[in-house]
């Protein structure tokens, strides 16, 4: 990828194009952390697409300065894997389901941008005895 | 889109405990383990913590592995990389609590630290032009370019109250306008990246590190001071700062930051690199440019000086790798910002090398007027042994040593030269009760012997005398009217030597006369050497009441100097002792004490 630079705004797309990708070696208090189960049970219940739906939208909204996205093993629910956390600093933990990946992209959408928890797929819609 | 970076550093130091292989192994295992559209691996410059190399720190989680060995890579690729548990038995210890795993800005290492010239050391992959823009690269030289007068720049600069990192601490900004101020059809500046001190590789480190930071600082100050043509002096002794240095210039000439009308203004600027074989003495500036020339790297009188008639006659600006990394950040965050670090006289960070008795040998930057102690107990984490803290060398062969009563002195230029010390490129050697002074300041001498270009009489023949009184010091054969003789050369050496390599060679000599003079007297009157070091006035002997009998000494004797029979007190024989203390190395008993 070569560009040449005639201009600041050349600069700035390729500054803005790579800072997604640059904020993930950031580390801070501030951001919020969304936490994909990835034990055993969790990838034998596709995890794993979940966490990479995760981290390429939160790259592609360019929210990598503001949402991390890693991984943690089992949380002792598995039945109700693929399980997510999503911890935002100051506010009460917030724990998804059954995720897939058009559910992430609505929590991504909804949650992640708009602050609003999408309570249908929380821990909280089940009844657990 | 990845969703993890593996960050392995690629610096000197990293590289020789097989970095590569690290990094080669890695990517093998992600493939294998179906993560390769999903981690990426990142090769990085130096990220200080070098006594703990290679180090690798993968993100988001920043989690620091430390002497990670190409046979941990397979666990780490499967735990951590893929199911997300953290391998703690091989992560930086110092990380690791009982409430979980720390962040790496709480550890003692990093917390008192602020990385400005540093600020991309170990974070980017220093051969991707791009990461270094995603970080904010190439930002300052557009706003300068587009918003900016070159004497904005000048003013911008000389209110940050940046001082040269090299070591003389001259205002950056007043030597930009010096040679801003002087007219001519063509000007120069030039990168002084001959770094030599011994143990002080924080320039080696940017190189390899950050190179874009240098060149675009180099494009900004030839905006500033009208220059078109600029030129990075660098040992040939640094091949990976060189190569990666070499990639950086392409790149930046291929996104046309550098060459003709960059950002679509009237600013030209080129940058070449020009390698020195590695003569001390080329780190001076003058000697410095007379090797761009082509000509046998010697130093000349000043004045003139540079920013009149530099290199190949026309007005020039040496600045310091660490000196020009600061500059984009100046510019994009003003100078009150920089101002507001450090001390009244002395601004912003400076990257220290810390070597000698100290656990975390390696890189740290620190802001102006933190304390030496802070440096070494905190940061350096402490002397290791339970050794007692004798004093530390700052500055090199041209620098001195600041004792243990000046352990809370906030470190900046002007404190130090007060005592007798200088900051110079920021070496920083912490020497404990085992070491012995004198020799210290031998072991510099002879350095400085070697590199004298011979061009001057005082620097030449005067640091040999010096070396040779040294050793008679040492050797014990010395009176005390030659300690008065030293002291006296070094003082007309350091009057009437052609430049700052003989003004600043007898430093070690004087401040260790300054505050160590009993052990100098030690050497000479009791032919003594206090804490154990020089050979010939030491001798090894065995405590007839402790010793056992054993004949573990006599075994590992090389000499065979060690005589006695099983379970009687044995004897070292003082002709054929060689002095290496294998003896007392091997004893369980401590019966062999030297004195």
């Amino acid at each position: 990828m070569v560009t040449n630079m005639k201009s600041l705004e050349e600069l700035k797309a390729i500054r803005e194009k790579m800072q997604s990708q640059i904020g993930l070696r950031a580390e801070g208090d501030t951001q919020t952390r969304v936490v994909v189960g990835m034990a055993t049970c969790g990838i034998a219940s596709g995890a794993r697409p979940v966490l990479t739906a995760f981290s390429t939208l939160v790259q592609e909204k360019n929210l990598t300065d503001k949402v991390s996205v890693t991984q943690t093993g089992c949380i002792g629910l598995c039945q109700y894997e693929p399980i997510v956390e999503v911890m935002e600093p100051g506010k009460e933990k917030v724990t998804y389901i059954k995720m897939d990946a058009e559910k992430v992209a609505e929590v991504v959408e909804r949650h992640l941008i708009g602050g609003h928890v999408v309570e249908a797929y929380t821990l909280n819609s089940v009844d657990i005895k | 889109m990845y969703r993890s970076h593996v960050l392995v550093c690629g610096g000197t130091g990293c590289t020789s405990s097989d970095s590569p292989q690290i990094i080669e192994k890695l990517k093998i295992e992600i493939e294998k383990q179906g993560l390769k559209d999903e981690v990426s691996v990142v090769q990085t410059g130096c990220h200080g913590l070098c006594a703990l190399g290679p180090i690798m720190i993968v993100y988001p989680d920043a989690s620091l592995y430390s002497e990670v060995s190409v046979e941990d890579i397979p666990e780490i690729v499967s735990e951590h990389l893929l199911k997300g548990r953290v391998v703690t038995r091989l992560l930086y210890q110092e990380t690791v609590t009982s409430s979980g795993i720390k962040s790496l800005a709480d550890t003692d290492f990093y917390k008192k630290q602020h990385r400005i010239a540093l600020r991309n050391c170990g974070i980017i992959n220093p051969e991707i032009i791009e990461e270094y823009i995603g970080t904010g690269g190439y930002a300052a030289l557009g706003k300068v370019l587009t918003e900016m007068t070159p004497e904005e720049v000048i003013q911008s600069i000389l209110d940050s109250g940046l001082r040269g990192r090299g070591g003389g601490g001259f205002p950056t900004g007043l030597k930009w306008r010096l040679a801003s101020q002087n007219d001519a059809d063509q000007k120069y500046v030039c990168c002084n990246a001959d770094e030599g001190d011994p143990g002080a590789f924080m320039d080696r480190s940017i190189l390899e590190g950050d190179p874009h930071t240098v060149l675009e600082a180099m494009a900004i100050a030839g905006y500033a001071i009208g220059a078109s043509q600029g030129y990075i002096y660098v040992r040939a002794e640094y091949p990976i700062a060189v190569e990666r240095l070499k990639i950086a210039i392409n790149q930046a000439r291929e996104m046309e930051l550098l060459g003709d009308h960059i950002f679509g203004t009237d600013f030209s600027f080129d940058i070449d690199l020009r390698l020195g074989a590695g003569a001390f003495v080329c780190g001076e500036e003058t000697a410095l440019m007379t090797s761009i020339e082509g000509n046998r790297g010697e130093p000349r009188p000043r004045p003139p000086f540079p920013a009149q008639k530099g290199l190949f006659g026309k007005p020039t600006i040496l600045n310091n790798v660490e000196t020009l990394a600061n500059i984009p950040q100046i510019i994009l965050n003003g100078a009150d910002w920089f101002a507001s670090m450090g001390t009244e006289k002395s601004k912003g960070t400076k990257v220290f090398a810390l070597g000698g008795k100290v656990r975390h040998t390696g890189l740290v930057e620190i802001p102006m007027g933190t304390t030496l102690r802070e440096v070494i107990e905190e940061i350096g984490g402490g002397i290791p042994g339970g050794k007692k803290f004798k004093a530390a060398q700052t500055g090199g062969p041209s620098g001195g040593c600041i004792p243990a009563e000046h352990f809370d002195i906030p470190i900046d230029y002007d404190n130090l030269i007060s005592i007798g010390s200088m900051m110079g490129s920021g070496g920083l050697i912490v020497l404990d009760e085992d070491d012995c002074m004198v020799d210290i300041a031998k072991f510099f001498l002879e350095f400085t012997v070697e590199e004298s270009c011979g061009k001057c009489t005082p620097c030449r023949v005067g640091t040999k005398r010096m070396l040779e009184m040294l050793e008679k010091i040492t050797n014990g054969q010395a009176t005390m009217e030659d300690l008065d003789k030293l002291e006296e050369l070094c003082h007309y050496i350091k009057q009437n030597s052609l430049c700052g390599l003989g003004q600043t060679a007898p430093n070690p000599v004087l401040s260790t006369l300054h505050f160590f003079r009993d052990e100098y007297e030690a050497h000479i009157q009791e032919k003594r050497c206090p804490a154990g070091v020089c050979k010939a006035l030491l001798f090894y002997h065995i405590d007839a009441e402790k010793c056992k009998g054993c004949t573990l000494c006599a075994k590992n004797c090389p000499a065979e100097a060690i005589a006695g029979s099983v379970k009687q007190p044995h004897i070292i024989d003082l002709q054929k002792c060689i002095k290496c203390g294998a003896c007392m190395e091997k004893c369980k008993f401590d019966a062999i004490y030297k004195q």
